[in-house]
């Protein structure tokens, strides 16, 4: 029977939303068990989070203060020695997963199935390539673990509140590397919702033009209650942080509405919001690739079109 | 200081694949085959640092089948010193990547291996991790600003909370993110001088790369179509559609 192990992800104490997706994952393998690991300096407040996901058997706890910052060359060896006894070990395919999973599964000594969409069995997985333009069913083999990153936009967070799994605080024999420092993080600080877990998000592109226009796009999120996000051009332009941008090489998202204005629509922007319920293109080309897979169109300057749109809230 | 750089061929970017109808692969028969754009990305920053004094030598690796010399000198003609050829016909996963790539750390002795965070046909985004992890040495993913000064890298990683300023000592290896640089274009007069730049030709078999289960890919499938949406005439429209359907 399979047993799973789910890599809590965790920021300032937090349990990050990704973490409850990735249970959602393994679920889906119908095992035994899902345990959840975090790995941290102050572990209790993200146990007790992570303890109330429904589904989860038990929270597991390696307290260092090497913990502290998620630097993969100090976490991974950690993880492949928590991973004896498991069938399975899921990470979120977030920057934090991609950077530890393949650690874990290189010293484990086996492939990685990256961006898993959906469970087909155990040890079938759906997952995507060429920028999503193509599905690949992949098996791996059950003769040892499963290491894998699983999609998040394509799984619903696992719902947070009934469950009370026991939280047991375990330690394993690894050597820690020092030759890795973390130095700092600069976090974009914004009251708005989160981009990655936000219902609706409203996202701008080359077409807005320059970083004070952006201050629409801004303003029009707020009145909505949107979070925000960007195209790659948008961000190479300087208009936003790199945090916002959504696709291939950013982020994937899957909120009930995106509104894209000024946003062409390349391959590598769409494989960031095929997932959303309701995508909205505002742009002045009537010919731009977004309106072939937007679910409604509105040709126009979206400097004249978003105080309109204000106007009619 | 000797730099590593991964060189990988991929299908362009401005290819649209398409999946075969029987689901055995993807169509590729006649499509631009080009250099992976993270692994140009890697090649600039490793001939930057060439540019500043900090490297000594450039070398661009490519695993895969035997016609992978024309792309190489592409690489050299980009400014590489010399290319590394491990020849295969098989598919290269991540996990052999890494191995083999660690057997050419072992040969080379370089200080910095610099490679794409994915690849943009299998998206993986996997092999730099692996082979830190093999080589036991520090690994810097997702780099868009990297400092080389005293035996360490000082590297800037985009991380999903924002940017992420991590310390690593060399040896190490760091993969690239799209705003690390931007990578010069090829001009002819280096297309000729490549030619004499020199290749050098490993059979994947000589190399003894431990073999591993191999994730086995059973189909390939179009991704799930959206139906064709509406188009509204004003923004009053658009409001009133989206108010219908609840969403705002
Ligand atoms: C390896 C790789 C990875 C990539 N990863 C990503 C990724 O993760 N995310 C991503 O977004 N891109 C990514 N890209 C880049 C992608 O290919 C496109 O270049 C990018 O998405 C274009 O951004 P854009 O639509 O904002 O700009 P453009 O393509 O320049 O489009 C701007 C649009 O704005 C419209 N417009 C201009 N003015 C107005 C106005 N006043 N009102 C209304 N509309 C207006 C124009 O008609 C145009 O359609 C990647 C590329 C590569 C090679
Ligand atoms: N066959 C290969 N030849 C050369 N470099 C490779 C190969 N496979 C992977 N790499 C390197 O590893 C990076 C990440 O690839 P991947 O893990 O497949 O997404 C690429 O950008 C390359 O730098």
């Amino acid at each position: 029977m399979s047993k799973i192990l789910v890599i809590a992800e965790h920021l300032n104490g937090k349990l990050n939303p990704s973490t409850a997706r990735a249970v959602s994952a393994a679920a889906a393998v119908k095992g035994e068990a899902i345990d959840v690991l975090v790995l941290a300096d102050n572990v209790d407040a993200i146990a007790a989070e992570a303890a109330r996901i429904e589904g989860v058997s038990k929270v597991l706890t390696i307290a260092r203060a090497e913990n502290a910052h998620p630097l993969a060359a100090v976490l991974a060896p950690q993880v492949a020695k928590a991973a004896a006894g498991y069938s399975h070990v899921f990470f979120p395919s977030t920057t934090f997963g991609k950077d530890v999973a393949p650690r874990a599964a290189a010293l484990l000594g086996v492939a990685q199935v990256s961006d898993v969409m959906s469970v087909e069995s155990a040890h079938t997985f759906k997952r995507p390539i060429y920028a999503g333009n193509a599905i690949v069913t992949v098996e791996a083999n059950p003769a040892h673990a499963v290491v894998a990153t699983i999609r998040t936009a394509s799984w619903p967070a696992a719902a947070t509140g009934a469950n009370s799994a026991p939280v047991e605080a375990v330690s394993v024999d690894a050597a820690l590397p020092t030759h890795t420092r973390f130095v700092n993080l600069q976090q974009g600080k914004s009251d708005r919702p989160d981009l990655q877990s936000a219902s609706k998000v409203v996202s701008g592109g080359r077409g807005v033009g320059s970083k004070e226009n952006f201050e629409i796009i801004f303003k029009l999120a707020d009145k909505i209650g949107a979070a925000v996000g960007a195209s790659r051009a948008a961000v190479d332009a300087g208009y936003v942080p790199n945090e916002l941008q959504v696709g291939q090489t950013g982020k994937i998202i899957a909120p009930e509405l995106y509104l894209a204005f000024g946003i062409s629509g390349a391959i590598q922007h769409l494989t960031g919001i095929k997932d959303a319920g309701t995508i909205v293109a505002i742009n002045k080309d009537g010919e731009a690739p977004i309106f072939e897979i937007a679910d409604i169109g509105l040709v126009g300057d979206l400097f004249k079109l978003i105080p309109d749109i204000e106007q009619a809230l | 200081m000797k730099i590593l750089v991964g060189y990988k061929r991929v299908v362009d970017f401005n290819v649209r694949i398409q999946v075969k109808p029987d689901g055995t692969g993807v169509m590729t028969d006649g499509v631009k085959l080009s250099a992976n754009p993270f692994d140009d990305i890697a090649l600039e920053e490793a001939l930057r640092l060439r540019e500043k004094g900090i490297a000594t030598e450039v070398v661009v690796v490519g695993i895969g089948p035997a016609d992978l010399t024309a792309h190489l000198r592409n690489g050299l003609a980009m400014g590489a010193n010399r290319a590394i050829h491990v020849v295969t016909a098989d598919e290269v996963q991540p996990l052999t990547a890494a191995r083999t790539l660690l057997k050419l750390v072992e040969k080379e002795q370089p200080e910095l291996v610099i490679l794409g965070k994915q690849a943009i046909d299998d998206d993986a985004n996997q092999t730099g991790q692996m082979l830190a992890a093999l080589w036991d040495r520090p690994q810097a993913t997702f780099a868009s600003k990297v400092e080389i000064a005293d035996g360490k890298a000082t590297v800037t990683r985009e991380v999903d909370a924002g940017l992420e300023t991590i310390e690593a000592q060399l040896p190490a290896v760091i993969t690239t993110d799209l705003r690390l640089n931007e990578p010069r274009f090829i001009k002819l007069p280096d297309i000729m001088k490549a030619k004499s730049k020199p290749i050098d030709t490993i059979e994947f078999g000589s190399l003894g790369v431990e073999a591993h289960d191999q994730l086995k890919t059973t189909q390939y499938a179009a991704p799930p179509k959206r139906s064709k949406g509406v188009m509204v005439k004003d923004a009053a429209e658009l409001v009133a559609a989206l108010k219908q359907k609840g969403l705002l």
